[in-house]
């Protein structure tokens, strides 16, 4: 390890928070508005397939891209017309989109393409690039110019993207009247219908919203970070996502640290593996290591945030 | 209407009388076998796709029925295999060591149905296990790691920590160590459910932190895996080996060779045998000679494996063969400690 290894790691995290971002911050709209979104992880899988589909069929990442967001919008849809015109429950409906979607993606990949629920791999212009930052500072050894270039420079373009959601989400919520009309959805439904304003309309706008931002995190998987899709590839991110939402208490900025965090958590495994922690024979067994990032988000969830600030409406049906 | 309904049911029951007595006419025809593929799926481009494409393939071409079976969770498994047991197909192919657990109980609730195994070792008078000397051939892509790397780094990522992918692990750095005595060896191992033999986010960053801490060829033993391996490889201008299946090209250029293991040959060949009525329960074991585990060498990568590479692993390979290794003793403990 060189002496800015850590800065790798935190290269490392921020790359693994990525798609936990998106996720949450989609989560986060939809549970603004009072609808629980447990779905988060079934919408990310039908995104992360749209986008390698079609960008292996048509050969236009950007096209692909939209068409993640339309596909995860229409799960969104779905489990908003349960829940927001029928009023069933919210979790029982987010379930079952998470089940439809393992099922559907698989159902398709092993149709479309034949390679046992895979779609091709991607070449490296079918993918999305990576961003380059202007020669502002020189490249050496320099603190400054390490900072610059591993850290901040060179990412993937939808890294950059998820950082400028951040704040116009958080911008949103505090300035705009659509921001306030979101929020009195989740908190005091009553007080939005008495001052004019429709709670299904809301509701509706709130989750398409969250749905197309979804839809980006599973793309991320696919077409971003990597290059095709497979079988059940988000491997529970979606619930990590959610975890990350509650830890932040539902607060932009706060979901951006809470992401950040939890990437910093799997990146810190990765390394941890074959180091020895104490000297010695202080060797960490593997299974102990990879099990880590769950135990400290339980640890976490259970003690470290204190009540939790849920949408007073949260899950109300009415 | 009942005695309608008893009279169809009659017709069916004389027709299908009438077509189990027609398909005994001839010996190829009448043998129905069954595979039953691991963990992820049958196309992984790797380790199943080779009993498929190798195996499942050629035996289809020839007119055998072959029943294939891909279990969605390890709990169908071993109700899949019961029942392949009890419609009469035999044998029954379980492809992974995954499946033996489950072979192993049909294997004992039919004792007169012939069972195979591949990569796992089942004691039993209807059993035949299939195992490769994986050791030998990690050791050549070992000693093949240790000549293409510049930095004296070399990785290596592989699925699950168990005994399996460790002879991979030991007969890799053995062969790394032969070449270069002060090799730096970075071992990583993508986690310890069977996703990992899915999950190409994972391996791409493990990948990542690999290459970052200055290796610049990783061998993965993680099937499905290994495409986020060698999709970084590609972009961090490093090599990558791959394992199971020929996965030159996947990433052309990047992939220096793949670690192959003919399953799906050892597949066919032996369901000749049992054809042919030559079949023998117990333990067979498949290694260098005859070329059963190999790197595979084609247009994808005859450019980075040169000839120059190409003919010292031959030497070393025929040495491993012919036993005449100076390190063969510890390469020996690679299998003995599983």
């Amino acid at each position: 390890m060189n002496d800015f290894s850590w800065l790798l790691l935190f290269d490392a995290a921020i790359r693994l928070a990525t798609p936990l971002l998106f996720a949450a911050l989609a989560g986060m709209l939809s549970e603004r508005a009072g609808i629980i979104d447990i779905g988060l992880e079934g919408k990310m899988l039908v995104g992360a397939f749209a986008a390698a589909a079609w960008t292996s069929i048509s050969g236009s990442v950007w096209e692909g891209i939209m068409v993640a967001m339309f596909c995860s919008v229409a799960f969104s849809l779905l489990h908003g017309f349960a829940c927001i015109t029928h009023k069933g429950d919210q979790v029982v409906s987010g379930i079952a989109v998470n089940m439809l979607a393992l099922a559907v993606t698989s159902l398709l990949a092993h149709r479309l393409f034949s390679q046992g629920g895979m779609t091709p791999v991607l070449d490296k212009l079918e993918r999305l690039p990576e961003v380059a930052f202007p020669q502002w500072i020189e490249v050496d050894d320099t603190w400054l110019s390490q900072l610059y270039w591993q850290l901040l420079s060179g990412h993937n373009i939808l890294v950059y993207v998820g950082l400028l959601l951040v704040v116009l989400l958080s911008l949103f919520f505090k300035y705009s009247p659509y921001g306030n009309r979101v929020f009195a959805a989740g908190e005091n439904p009553k007080a939005l219908q008495r001052a004019g304003g429709s709670l299904a309309t809301t509701r509706y706008a709130a989750i398409i919203c969250g749905g197309a931002i979804c839809g980006l995190s599973g793309a991320f998987l696919s077409v971003g970070h990597g290059a095709g899709f497979v079988e059940n590839m988000t491997v529970g991110k979606g619930f990590i996502a959610l975890a990350a939402l509650i830890f932040a208490k539902w607060r932009p900025v706060a979901i951006l640290f809470s992401c950040l965090f939890f990437g910093l958590l799997e990146a810190l495994a990765i390394r941890l593996q074959g180091h020895p922690l104490f000297k010695g024979d202080g060797m960490l067994p593997i299974q102990l290591i990879e099990v880590l990032p769950y135990v400290l988000t339980v640890i976490v969830l259970a003690g470290f945030i204190g009540p939790s600030l849920a949408p007073k409406a949260l899950g109300n049906r009415r | 209407m009942p005695f309608f309904i008893l009279f169809v049911l009659f017709l069916i029951s004389l027709s299908g009388h009438s077509h189990a007595s027609l398909t005994v006419a001839d010996k190829v025809q009448s043998t129905r076998i069954a595979v039953v593929y691991d963990r992820p799926n049958k196309f992984d481009h790797s380790f199943n796709q080779a009993v498929y494409e190798n195996g499942v393939v050629p035996l289809l071409a020839q007119g055998i029925q072959v029943k294939e079976f891909e279990p969605a969770n390890p709990a169908q498994t071993e109700q899949g295999i019961l029942k392949l047991a009890r419609r009469g197909y035999q044998p029954i192919i379980g492809i992974g060591y995954a499946t033996a657990p489950a072979i192993r109980k049909a294997a004992l609730r039919f004792p007169n149905t012939a069972f195979m195994i591949v990569d796992s070792i089942i004691e039993l008078p209807n059993v035949q296990s299939i195992t490769f000397d994986e050791d030998h051939g990690a050791y050549l892509a070992g000693a093949l790691a240790a000549l293409m790397s510049k930095s004296g780094k070399i990785g290596f990522i592989g699925g699950m920590d168990i005994p399996l992918i460790s002879k991979f692990s030991c007969g890799y750095l053995l062969g790394a160590q032969s070449i270069n005595p002060k090799i730096t060896y970075l071992e990583n191992f993508v986690g310890p459910t069977l996703n990992a033999w899915n999950d190409p986010t994972k391996g791409r960053e493990l990948a990542i932190y690999q290459y970052e801490n200055g290796a610049d060829v990783i061998f993965s033993a993680a099937g499905g895996t290994g495409l986020g391996v060698f999709q970084t490889a590609k972009d961090h201008n490093k090599f990558a080996i791959g394992v199971d299946s020929n996965q030159n090209s996947l990433q052309p250029g990047a992939v220096l060779t793949s670690m192959v293991k003919r399953v799906g040959r050892v597949v066919f060949e032996h369901v000749q045998a049992f054809i042919a009525g030559e079949w023998q329960a117990g333990p067979y074991r498949y290694g260098l000679a005859g070329g059963w585990i190999d790197l595979a060498r084609d247009q994808h990568n005859q450019v980075i494996y040169s000839d120059r590479l190409h003919g010292e692993i031959s030497n070393l390979k025929a040495k491993i063969i012919n036993n005449q290794l100076p390190d063969i003793v510890r390469l020996r403990q690679c299998s003995v400690e599983q």
